[in-house]
């Protein structure tokens, strides 16, 4: 669905990604684990063309896109929730959630709100309120949602742990799995918190300074040494 | 309060003493001893008595100092005041008081120089200032978050009460003319207010909706200004032609703008925007076959009502408004068919950008200036969006351009310098940005109060610098920053 081939990016000198090669099928949670600066949120925002890649090609669903601008990659069917959740605070979450369906089709506007509402019921009861006064975990399901109102095929996920309390992170990695299996909908998943992300993730990708190390199905990684040295012990567990 | 540790008052004085004591040494010398001017004057003067009072007030200043650092202003407040006051009093006898009673004020001025008796008052009336600021702040408002959150809930409320007081002002602002204290004077200034109105709507849709901070507004309103005037003389088009035709040619402008600045953000699109209105006044000044240059245009129609025109008598063949509606001629019709036609095209522009916050180009503004990458995240063409922000802003400066023109009947380069930006601009900002009755208020505060003070001169400038100031440090985010949603609870998101 997803092919990200040969894929170099720059940040002016400083090369990001060296080479990168990642696909992602449909249907798949595919999650891409790393330290910080490793390059990951680099990799998922070179998808959506910004910044593009400067050698390399990314191609979704057969058409090239890797020099298409933003807002023409998202139509195609990617969502993205971006790294930090990046909610529109002074909005209520009704409009965060409109603002989600702008590209889509308006006559299923109210089928997506029900189907989001069902999904994070707590938004429901929200949805009158600023999404700057919600908490980090309702903020982090409100960016979900309002990604998911595009109807998108493919899922972008930015660390979607980032910041929350480990309850939350288990209850949102429990949605990202019923959206994967219940919606038929292709997750590709940028994770620090590599032991959930690991477990839900039916293959992975090792990312170290710009370069994938180590691919594998995501319980393999999960009992892999290496994975388990750099990534897991002294946590978690 | 937690309760405050006694004054160590031996300390205090013992303080305040060696400040004396210093003060002594420095006055003694050069204040106690004095030649007399004039040839024959040998004797030396003394003046013990000055330095007695240089050294009491260097030693009660200190006490004020002293007593301020340990947060305990109300004496120093009264004691700075009446001091202040009374050496104030002392010093301008002359001018206020009878004779007799100049002498009886005259002895209690602490020195003979009026500028060191100035001096001191200003130093006391510091004191109290600062005193008063401590005393007050204490009091009344525990913190800068409390006052804020006050100040907050003050602005929803009167942002609720909109919704009757919004309709009142509207009928207020239709029957102005009809009113019995309104005379032609009011209704100019009202005029004048309704255009600033229209001109701040317009930019809110630029700068509070979509963020862009844009300097240089008036830019769009000479365009606006020119294309009416430069139509309806050359091509001898009625205002009601024209004044789409500007509107067009201001969006072009607009859009001619936005492409190379869309990159731009903050403080940058704010510069060349600004630039922007610089370029467009100096083409207008320079380019003199075309616009006639320092010299303007003149001689711009009238706008009618109808065909029907507001003179005394009709040129060439045509009918006036008095003789049509068989009514004896007043001047006064024609303000008053100006300021409804001000007023309509207003309206329009509030009722446009409160419509499109709700359509998703509207939308897409407000999220625009939330964030633009969550924005671009989600598939909208930020380009395209800021574009359209920037055309139909400038729109409706256009229109308010070509409205100017005509109220007019005279335009120059010299109506379309940067200040008149800054005074839009203000309105937004003081209004809250995106605030549509904000805009009402501010509009009336900075363009009607000063005009209806006018007679003040000069100060009323230093009030409007004096009353921007402190809405900045009450209200940083605008007098009713509180944003309304464009959708309420009991929709249920079912809008298309």
């Amino acid at each position: 669905m997803l092919r990200i081939s040969g894929v170099h990016t720059f940040y002016g000198n400083i090369e990001a990604l060296r080479g990168i090669d990642i696909e992602v099928n449909e249907g798949e949670i595919v999650t891409l684990i790393g330290a910080n600066g490793a390059g990951k949120s680099t990799l998922l925002m070179t998808v959506c063309g910004n910044p593009r890649a400067t050698h390399g090609t990314v191609t979704f669903e057969g058409r090239d896109i890797t020099r298409a601008p933003t807002h023409d990659i998202i139509r195609l069917g990617i969502a993205q929730s971006p790294e930090g959740r990046r909610i529109f605070p002074h909005m209520t979450v009704m409009e965060n959630l409109q603002m989600g369906a702008v590209t889509a089709d308006p006559a299923h506007f109210d089928e997506d709100l029900e189907r989001a509402f069902s999904l994070f019921p707590i938004l429901a009861d929200r949805r009158s309120q600023r999404g700057g006064t919600l908490s980090g975990g309702e903020q982090q399901m409100l960016a979900i949602a309002r990604a998911l109102m595009s109807r998108p095929r493919l899922l972008l996920l930015d660390e979607p742990s980032l910041g929350l309390a480990p309850m939350v992170v288990k209850k949102i990695f429990e949605i990202i799995n019923e959206i994967n299996e219940q919606r038929g909908i292709t997750v590709f998943l940028v994770e620090q918190n590599a032991y959930h992300a690991l477990r839900l993730a039916h293959r992975a990708y090792v990312m170290v300074t710009g370069k994938i190390t180590l691919t594998g199905s995501g319980a393999d990684l999960l009992a892999d040494p290496e994975v388990r040295a750099a990534y897991l012990e002294g946590g978690h567990g | 309060m937690t309760p405050r540790p006694a004054l160590d008052v031996p300390a205090i004085l013992k303080e305040a003493g060696l400040t004396a004591l210093v003060m002594l040494g420095l006055t003694v010398g050069l204040v106690g001893f004095r030649i007399p001017d004039g040839i024959g004057a040998s004797a030396l003067e003394t003046r013990f008595g000055a330095v007695a009072m240089a050294c009491g007030l260097a030693f009660a200043g200190r006490i004020a100092l002293i007593l301020l650092r340990e947060k305990r202003p109300r004496r120093v407040l009264f004691a700075s005041t009446a001091y202040a006051v009374v050496v104030a009093l002392a010093q301008a006898a002359p001018v206020l008081f009878s004779p007799a009673a100049t002498e009886r004020w005259i002895t209690l001025r602490p020195f003979d120089s009026a500028v060191v008796n100035g001096m001191t008052v200003v130093l006391a009336a510091a004191f109290a200032l600062r005193a008063a600021w401590m005393e007050w702040r204490h009091r009344r408002f525990p913190g800068i978050k409390e006052r804020d959150k006050a100040m907050d809930a003050m602005g929803a409320r009167v942002q609720r009460a909109t919704h009757f007081f919004g309709p009142a002002l509207l009928l207020v602002a239709v029957i102005l003319p009809f009113l019995p204290m309104v005379d032609r004077r009011l209704l100019d200034i009202a005029v004048l207010v309704v255009t600033y109105i229209m001109l701040g709507w317009g930019l809110n849709i630029v700068v509070g909706l979509a963020g862009l901070l844009d300097l240089g507004y008036v830019a769009f309103y000479a365009v606006g200004a020119y294309s009416f005037a430069l139509l309806a003389i050359n091509f001898d088009l009625g205002f009601w032609i024209c004044l789409p035709l500007a509107g067009m040619l201001a969006a072009t402008a607009g859009i001619l703008l936005g492409f190379p600045v869309l990159r731009l953000r903050g403080d940058y699109l704010a510069i060349v925007t600004l630039g922007f209105g610089e370029i467009i006044r100096i083409i207008l000044l320079n380019w003199y076959q075309f616009t006639g240059g320092p010299d303007g245009i003149s001689g711009i129609p009238k706008p009618t009502f109808f065909g029907l025109e507001f003179k005394r008598s009709a040129s060439d063949g045509g009918e006036t408004f008095h003789q049509f509606f068989d009514l004896t001629y007043s001047p006064v019709d024609k303000i008053v068919f100006i300021y409804y036609v001000i007023l309509g095209l207003a309206l329009i522009t509030n009722s446009f950008s409160l419509r499109i916050r709700k359509l998703p180009v509207g939308r897409a503004w407000e999220a625009l200036r939330e964030d633009e990458i969550a924005c671009r995240s989600l598939g909208i063409n930020a380009t395209n969006t800021k574009l359209t922000a920037f055309a139909i802003g400038a729109m409706f400066g256009g229109i308010a351009g070509s409205f100017f023109a005509t109220r007019q009947g005279f335009i120059s380069p010299e109506s379309f310098t940067f200040i008149e930006s800054a005074v839009i601009l203000a309105i937004v900002v003081l209004g809250g940005f995106g605030s549509q009755i904000g805009v009402v208020i501010a509009a009336i505060l900075l363009i009607g109060l000063p005009e209806i003070f006018r007679e003040l001169q000069d100060f009323r400038m230093l009030t409007f610098g004096g009353a921007m100031v402190l809405i900045m440090v009450w209200r940083p985010a605008g007098l009713l920053a509180h944003r309304t949603p464009s959708i309420r609870l009991s929709d249920r998101g079912g809008e298309p």
